[in-house]
């Protein structure tokens, strides 16, 4: 039934919005109707529903006259209107917020919920329930517990939902209600039994146990509705995931059967669950992917945008799974929901072969304009996918990247484009200087300083090694006349760079660089200062140790703390800052679909400085110095022994402080003084033992030994350590921990632990290898050659050789060009004691990997060390 | 890939927008704080409809959310959700609140006809869905809920009983002055 407004609403001409210019103050004024008597039930509905409009447009209310309305409109209670009542209901809960002292209606409330009018109950509770706080809850816990066990449906629901609601601000109280939810549960209707369950899940998903025996109970017994069945399956993946339970599960097969319900949204449901399983095999993947290619043909475009989506996700993983559905999927490309579209055609890009590349890029580009950004970001995600795949595509992409550069965007899918694009430069040598000469063109006219400065950056490291460096001038200077400070800033040092490493360029670089000298901004003047003068001295060495590799090779946090300390004290020494791991940034291409509003992540306190900290505060351990690198930790027991020892090696200038993380998986017995002995297999010196005082069942504790490292003989640098943990047992009571009085040493044998020379050195990242080959110079160079002979190709040597000295390759000289059969590793690190170390390593294939290794250092022990470790 | 699986949650709805076909806002409801102020809801409404308003086609992601949509002459129906719901729940919610509302405006979904009946949308709209939480999707039921009543009947067609009755509480509240 509908109601009509009076005559005068309609004769405001055909098409106007009634409520279109009302005034709050002029409605404000209207609802002192509500003090008539009698209530004009019409007049004050009328009233009513332009109030909650205008909450709804986002008119803000003041306190006072939001109190104000709202004690008017409690008279309204007054009135049986049926419809005027529900309005008022909402009202309470639009004004909960911004009124005071709402909780005067809690008795009209509670009279509502509990009388005879149903209409009237449900909504009532809802109402209630959003006015009420914890102490008020008790006092109509009793009713809430009746309504939630309630026949009628609309009350049950209410009840359950407004108690779901409440389960954040009184847990405690909610809580006692979980047997009257559990019947409803049970109710024949079926959102109560969707309410329901969700009530008890949050009730108990903190206690594993209870939502196991629950979802066996619902499991067996089965459920109409198929939003509790959604609700099911998401706690059934859940607990899968939590427990780590096998795919042989019953959890499993319960997901699996729901792939046969009979509502589609169920069937979706499983289908979305199993693909987001972690490790499941293509097997248990393929009845998932052969519902979803059934949802491809749907007539209904929500459930074909459900299942393309989630194939794509599947082809992530799995693109051997999809190709079942590529004609499915090819068949979407023409889809008119051009969200759907995109998902088909990058889909087939992850899964099709390399003939249909071109096809499937043409077909897009012909609707790019048209789609939202989050999906031009999938195209761009799914391109630089294909590239890592067919690198010899890379000049059909990169053309494609290019207009879609061109195109407007957000700075979401510019950053995406940018990053792709870079990560095609990188891969493909050839692709290099249309790739730049692209960015350059981008720059032009590039609101994002992020970009523009990276883009920058690249320019300066890789510009200069291009042919005709020379072009790329242009477009950095135009950057030092027209942006914004950040980027000029970038663009002064990207000159600076080419002016270092051309000699051609450098008159017409210092003659620029004299102009950016006169600039507003402070850094940017600096910047163009120091470089000028670096410049002008025309020295290798100086170019290379501040304008290449000047940047990032030290971490600021730390380097500024410590040198606060420090200056105070003593003269600062630069080599006693730790030396800032280089994060090795992978392009890899298993993005999410759509990230959007992701913060970049704060640089928190780097794990060694973690342990820095720690170790610190061991008092045995005053006056090593500072920490110079931290191992991966290194397991010295099998997975799933009686006692679980793992070791990370800290290494200091002179002292090597081997830290035991131990964990007792006996839960009768206590530990404790525990520790390791070690018997060293060379001069090296035991000095300190710092025992775990106690180890109880399951909590780590660890223990630490200190080395002396032998300073007769510098080249002893690895050595092998037999380890025994040593401990005095206590049993005790497996269920309260209360151990014995007295208990009994023993042991127990750990495997060996070997120190190598990568725990000597620090990884270093020099962007110009060259140039810092050149700095650190020949005075201490040696060079000696090795046949590996159990080495059967170039990668394998490269990965061994960079694992075996722990250092940083640069140049990306880790990755093997196909088809060679020699290679140059180019490896950068520094040797504990604060020595640069530089490798390059010649390696020819024949029959086994021939290897020259050329080693400078600025020091001749390290580069004897480093020899007679490789031999 | 992101393997974050979805908490199990009944809260599944983050809004529920009507628009006109200028883009105005004729209804909104905003279930969490993904949108806390109302310059940024506004932005997201017109971001929404700019992406919509010329296509008919039934689902989108914007801003990293999933949204639903159906449009009726000079009207624009929005269900928006995480991009992890399942889009089928939220497909629910739109047809639950179109079909009502249809139901409710005699198959007389536009613009117009709605405005007269902004109570009945509110209420609908309230049976719905709830605080994010889906509380009904069967239109039945949710027109039977919203119950609204017809036109005032004039006094001449009152009954005996409704006159006094009415008669009764005027001269209750008089006396109560």
């Amino acid at each position: 039934m509908i109601k009509k407004f009076d005559k005068k609403d309609e004769e405001s001409g055909s098409g106007s919005n009634p409520f279109q210019h009302l005034e709050k103050s002029a409605v404000l004024q209207e609802a002192r109707i509500f003090n008539e008597t009698p209530i004009n039930p019409r007049r004050c509905l009328h009233i009513l529903t332009k109030i909650i409009y205008l909450l709804n447009q986002g008119e803000h209310f003041g306190t006072m006259e939001a109190t104000e309305a709202f004690f008017a409109m409690t008279r309204l209670f007054q009135s049986n209107d049926q419809t005027l009542r529900r309005m008022c209901y909402l009202t309470i809960k639009e004004m909960a917020n911004i009124s005071e002292d709402v909780i005067i209606v809690t008795s009209s409330l509670t009279k509502d919920m509990t009388g005879k009018e149903d209409v009237y109950r449900g909504p009532a509770i809802r109402a209630l329930c959003r006015i009420t706080d914890t102490t008020m809850l008790q006092a109509i816990e009793r009713y809430m517990k009746q309504a939630i066990v309630d026949k009628v449906p609309s009350v049950s629901s209410s009840a359950l939902v407004s108690s779901l609601h409440m389960v954040k601000m009184s847990y405690d109280v909610v809580k006692r209600w979980v047997n009257e939810a559990q019947e409803a549960a049970s109710s024949d209707n079926i959102m109560v039994q969707y309410h329901a369950l969700g009530l008890l899940y949050h009730l108990r998903k903190n206690d594993r146990l209870a939502v196991s025996k629950m979802l066996n109970k619902f499991t067996k017994s089965g459920l109409k509705s198929p939003f509790a069945y959604c609700m099911l399956i998401r706690i059934a993946s859940k607990l899968l995931e939590e427990t780590e339970a096998g795919h042989d599960s019953p959890l499993f097969d319960f997901i699996e059967s729901c792939l046969r319900n009979k509502h589609e949204m169920v069937v979706y449901e499983a289908a979305s669950a199993i693909v987001h399983m972690p490790n499941c095999t293509a097997r248990e993947l393929a009845p998932a992917v052969s519902v979803l290619q059934l949802f491809c043909s749907s007539p209904k475009a929500a459930l074909r945008y459900a299942a393309v989506r989630t194939l794509n996700k599947v082809a992530m993983k799995h693109p051997s799974a999809v190709t079942a559905c590529n004609l499915d999927l090819e068949n979407l490309i023409t889809d008119s929901n051009r969200s759907i579209a995109t998902l088909a055609i990058t889909t087939l890009l992850k899964t099709g072969s390399e003939s249909s590349v071109d096809r499937l890029m043409k077909q897009i580009s012909s609707f790019v304009s048209e789609i939202s950004d989050e999906f031009k970001v999938v195209v761009v995600q799914a391109i630089s996918a294909l590239c890592q795949k067919y690198p010899r595509k890379h000049s059909v992409m990169m053309n494609f990247l290019s207009n879609m550069l061109r195109d407007d965007g957000g700075f979401e899918y510019k950053r995406a484009i940018v990053d792709c694009i870079i990560s095609i430069i990188e891969e493909n040598p050839e692709s290099k200087e249309t790739g730049l000469a692209h960015l350059c063109e981008f720059i032009e006219d590039c609101e994002h300083t992020v970009l523009a400065t990276k883009i920058l950056h690249l320019l300066g490291k890789e510009g200069p090694r291009t042919p005709s460096p020379s072009k790329y001038i242009r477009f950095i200077f135009n950057r030092v006349v027209l942006e914004s400070e950040a980027v000029r800033a970038a663009a002064v040092s990207a000159l600076a760079k080419f002016g270092a490493q051309n000699d051609d360029l450098l008159p017409s670089v210092l003659v620029l660089m004299q102009r950016c000298m006169m600039d507003s901004d402070d850094e940017v003047r600096d910047r163009a200062t120091f470089y000028m003068n670096v410049l002008q001295q025309k020295q290798k060495a100086l170019n290379a140790a501040y304008i290449f590799n000047g940047e990032n090779t030290h971490c600021a946090p730390s380097l500024n703390l410590r040198a606060l300390v420090e200056l105070t004290q003593k003269p600062f020494d630069m080599k006693s800052v730790p030396l800032a791991n280089t994060p090795i940034t992978e392009q890899k291409t298993e993005f999410a679909p759509v990230a959007t509003s992701k913060l970049p992540e704060k640089p928190g306190p780097t794990r060694q400085d973690i342990y820095q900290e720690q170790l610190a505060a061991i008092p045995e351990f005053q006056g090593l110095g500072s920490l110079f690198k931290t191992s991966e930790a290194v397991q010295l027991t099998e997975a799933e022994t009686e006692y679980v020892v793992r070791c990370v090696k800290h290494t200091f200038a002179r002292h090597m402080v081997f830290q035991f993380d131990c964990t007792n998986t006996l839960n009768d017995q206590l530990l404790q003084k525990v520790m390791v002995q070690m018997e060293p297999s060379e001069a090296y010196e035991v000095l300190h033992y710092v025992p775990a005082a106690n180890l109880p069942y399951s909590q780590p504790g660890s223990c630490y030994s200190l080395v002396r490292l032998p300073e007769d003989d510098p080249t002893a640098v690895s050595c092998t350590f037999s380890c025994t943990l040593k401990y005095l047992v206590k049993d005790c009571d497996p269920n309260t921990g209360e151990p014995d009085d007295d208990g009994y040493d023993d042991e127990y044998v750990l495997e060996d632990l070997e120190v190598t020379v990568a725990d000597h050195i620090q990884k270093v990242l020099k962007p110009n290898f060259a140039a810092a080959w050149d700095e650190v110079g020949d005075d201490f160079e040696k060079e000696e050659t090795f046949a590996l002979a159990s080495v059967r190709t170039l990668d394998e040597a490269v990965g061994n050789i960079i694992s075996f000295l722990g250092m940083q390759p640069c140049e990306r000289s880790d990755k093997v060009p196909e088809n060679k059969n020699s290679h140059i590793l180019f490896l950068a690190g520094v040797f504990r004691g604060g020595h640069d170390v530089l490798v390059r390593s010649r390696l020819a294939l024949a029959d086994g990997v021939t290897m020259q290794v050329t080693v400078r250092s600025s020091d001749e022990t390290v580069v004897d060390i480093i020899l007679a470790s490789v031999g | 890939m992101d393997t974050v699986t979805l908490e199990p949650s009944l809260y599944t709805v983050k809004a529920v927008l009507i628009l006109d076909n200028d883009g105005e806002r004729l209804y909104a409801k905003y279930y969490d704080g993904t949108y806390p102020s109302v310059k940024e809801q506004k932005a997201f409404e017109r971001n929404i409809f700019s992406k919509t308003h010329r296509t008919d086609s039934e689902i989108a992601l914007l801003e990293g959310l999933t949204v639903v949509y159906k449009s009726n002459i000079d009207l624009f129906f929005y269900v928006i959700g995480s991009s992890h719901e399942n889009e089928l729940m939220l497909m629910a919610v739109l047809n639950c609140l179109f079909d009502s509302l249809s139901q409710m405006l005699r198959r007389n979904v536009e613009r117009r006809a709605l405005l007269e009946n902004m109570e009945g949308l509110f209420l609908a709209v309230d049976e719905i869905v709830d605080g994010g939480v889906i509380l009904e999707s069967d239109p039945q039921q949710v027109v039977h809920r919203v119950a609204l009543r017809g036109e005032d009947v004039p006094y001449s067609e009152q009954t005996v009983t409704q006159v006094l009755q009415s008669a009764k509480e005027q001269i209750k509240w008089s006396l109560l002055r």
